[in-house]
């Protein structure tokens, strides 16, 4: 099977698969504990009938099914509806908050992955050496530390003490001036210093594994310089298996986005998405828990297809 | 000189077990266009022989002395990038088991026409038709649309041709097999060995095919050399191993071997096993196992001599068979009587021969 036919039927299954997470989200969602009414209104005493009058307005008076019909319908559209504690469209508020989450998880998932190849690959080729036991040592501290505990140690440290870096994100800024990027730094590298550990190990690993099969001696054997040999032939086949784990790793980074945003004061999805739990905000929370799922649905895409792209054996 | 000469070769591999002694002065000649097989249990030093003379021995493995020449020059003098500059160039290796030693990323028409650019550099669409030629010398039909096959896509017997493809597509002089063909089933095997000979017929390259097949050697080499435990044990043109075997151990290999219309009821094998690397016996290193051995086995190593002077061995004479056997130095007092039987297709007669040389028909 080619390629292309490969990623053209990976794409169909992914249809499925979307409408099955917007229905786990959905329901997710209506079984959070409490009546939204309350959240509402703030809590005030109500007669049944006012009660009654704000629950149609919100569609909730509606039998379950409708009711995700409805959702998904509007959602098709791009329509999540409105928020209970903005009065905003969900829309537009998750917009602006969007494009901060995406500079700070392609941040840290380009951290991750500049430094945990090189140092992988460095680590599987001197093995046994120091640069594997000071990789290894690092890669330990990287998978041991929580991501908020060392987002604070990095404020205080950067922030605080060294004050090369802001306490507080810049305002009025735009995404991508570089005042943003750079205060954009301390959290991505909170988030990824995790990731990049496991990925340099993943690597080092299944390196050291290709580093010792026949086809390696082989390219050797036909005078290939060194070079050529790990950079071209022992590289690919390394990179394999590393390729699914990171794609698994987008994952980790959104949900490490919610704490460390917290902690950064990040005008990211994480922290919306933390705010309005509180405050019951079910549309925004039904946006968001979809949002991350397609991510990481698409995430498992890019995954497939890169697998099927370095190892052809894998076309089904 | 000879194309190959490999002169008192000692490798040994430093584990945390202790020294193992991969190869002991390790000596033999290849000629342009020869065919010399190289034949032993696992573990007798083939591999590693082969390895050394790519110049791929690798950690913890370590070329302590000896010569490797290749065309008069020391190979173990050469840096890294000389030695790259004549690998998979002038001297090639075929791998024993093709499926794992193709990269399975990479199609097989890229891993041929790599060390074609990388040697020849003739640019990218020469090096492409080359690499087609290759494959369609070797025998794979519709080599056009093989070339951007990947590994999977081929049958075994098909990967080690392509292997093939891949060791002649510098036109190298030497080529070294390693057991080229164990990993296949006996059809495609004669088919691979008669692949084989018509390329070093024409080519006139020299091949040092590594086996522990003794019918393969038979069948395929001009010469031969019995190792054992990282020993030459007996050197010799094909046929006078094959005859007039001079080494007990030579005798045990090729008894140990079932023969349409045997009418053996077990196969006679050669009893215990090849000894721990690290710690040989001292003496002749084959004592334990054999049955002529005296006491002075156990004390003294036994020189490679020849077999017809009890003269020390001299590896540049091919016509020579020479053995490493306390017997051809006169220092046994038994003497090796084993007898050798010769079968035809039609009927088997015995020629009979002593380890001392004289036919005894």
């Amino acid at each position: 099977m080619s390629l292309r036919r490969y990623v053209l039927k990976r794409l169909l299954i992914t249809i499925p698969l979307l409408l099955g997470v917007t229905l786990a989200t959905f329901a997710m969602v209506h079984f959070i504990p409490g009546d939204p009414i309350d959240f509402i209104t703030l809590f005030t005493e109500l007669d049944p009938e006012t009660k009654q009058q704000i629950r149609a307005r919100y569609g909730l008076d509606d039998p379950i099914y409708v009711q995700y019909l409805d959702w998904l319908a509007n959602a098709a559209r791009g329509d999540f509806g409105t928020s209970i504690t903005t009065r905003q469209p969900v829309t537009q508020e998750i917009a602006e908050r969007l494009p901060f989450t995406l500079l700070m998880g392609s941040m840290a998932f380009v951290i991750a992955i500049v430094t945990a190849i090189p140092a992988g690959i460095a680590a599987a080729y001197h093995r046994n050496t120091k640069v594997d036991q000071v990789s290894r040592v690092a890669a330990l501290l990287g998978i041991a530390i929580p991501n908020f505990w060392l987002g604070l140690i990095l404020i205080l440290v950067f922030a605080s003490w060294l004050e090369v870096f802001p306490v507080l994100p810049p305002t009025g800024e735009g995404l991508l001036s570089s005042e943003m990027i750079v205060y954009t730094l301390l959290p991505a590298l909170a988030i990824g210093t995790g990731s990049t550990a496991l990925l340099m190990r993943l690597m080092r690993s299944s390196m050291v594994e290709e580093l010792d099969k026949d086809y390696v001696t082989m390219a050797r054997a036909k005078g290939l310089p060194e070079r050529t040999v790990v950079g071209k032939h022992v590289l690919r086949n390394s990179l394999i298996s590393v390729v699914t784990v990171a794609a698994i790793q987008v994952a980790f980074i959104i949900s490490g986005s919610v704490v460390v945003e917290i902690v950064f004061s990040y005008p990211g999805l994480g922290r919306l998405l933390v705010n309005r739990v509180r405050n019951h905000d079910f549309p925004v929370i039904q946006a968001l828990v979809l949002i991350i799922g397609v991510a990481v649905i698409f995430a498992n895409l890019l995954a497939d297809v890169l697998y099927a792209y370095l190892d052809p054996r894998i076309r089904y | 000189m000879a194309m190959l000469e490999v002169e008192d070769l000692n490798v040994r591999f430093y584990t945390e077990d202790g020294v193992v002694k991969a190869t002991n002065d390790l000596s033999y000649r290849v000629e342009a266009g020869e065919r010399f097989g190289v034949v032993g249990e696992s573990g007798a030093g083939k591999s590693v022989t082969s390895l050394a003379v790519m110049g791929l021995v690798d950690d913890p493995g370590v070329i302590e002395s000896g010569e490797i020449r290749f065309k008069g020059e020391d190979l173990l003098e050469l840096d890294d990038e000389e030695m790259r500059r004549l690998r998979g160039n002038e001297i090639a290796m075929i791998f024993q088991d093709a499926e794992t030693a193709l990269n399975p990323a990479y199609t097989v028409g890229e891993q041929i026409s790599e060390a074609i650019r990388h040697h020849l550099a003739p640019g990218e669409a020469a090096a492409e038709e080359r690499s087609i030629e290759m494959l369609e010398s070797v025998g794979i039909p519709d080599p056009a649309t093989r070339y951007s096959n990947y590994p999977h896509e081929f049958s075994g017997g098909m990967q080690q041709r392509a292997v093939i493809a891949m060791a002649l597509s510098c036109d190298p002089d030497l080529i070294i097999a390693d057991e080229p063909t164990t990993a296949l089933d006996v059809t495609i095997e004669a088919q691979i060995l008669t692949l084989l000979e018509d390329i070093a017929e024409e080519f006139d390259t020299a091949i040092q095919l590594i086996t522990h097949d003794l019918g393969v050697v038979a069948e395929f080499c001009d010469r031969m050399m019995v190792m054992y435990a990282g020993h030459p044990v007996e050197m010799a043109p094909v046929e006078d191993v094959y005859y007039d075997p001079q080494h007990p151990y030579t005798v045990g290999l090729m008894s140990s071997i079932p023969r349409i219309g045997d009418d053996r009821d077990r196969l006679d094998t050669i009893p215990g096993r090849m000894p721990d690397l690290i710690e040989m016996p001292p003496g002749c290193n084959f004592h334990p196992r054999c049955p002529y051995a005296e006491e002075v086995c156990t004390r003294r190593e036994p020189p490679l001599v020849d077999t017809d002077t009890g003269e020390p061995a001299d590896v540049t004479d091919h016509d020579s068979q020479v053995a490493a056997c306390l017997a051809h130095t006169g220092e046994l007092t038994g003497r090796l009587d084993y007898e050798v039987t010769v079968r035809d297709d039609t009927h088997s007669r015995p020629v009979g021969s002593t380890g001392d040389g004289s036919p005894s028909e």
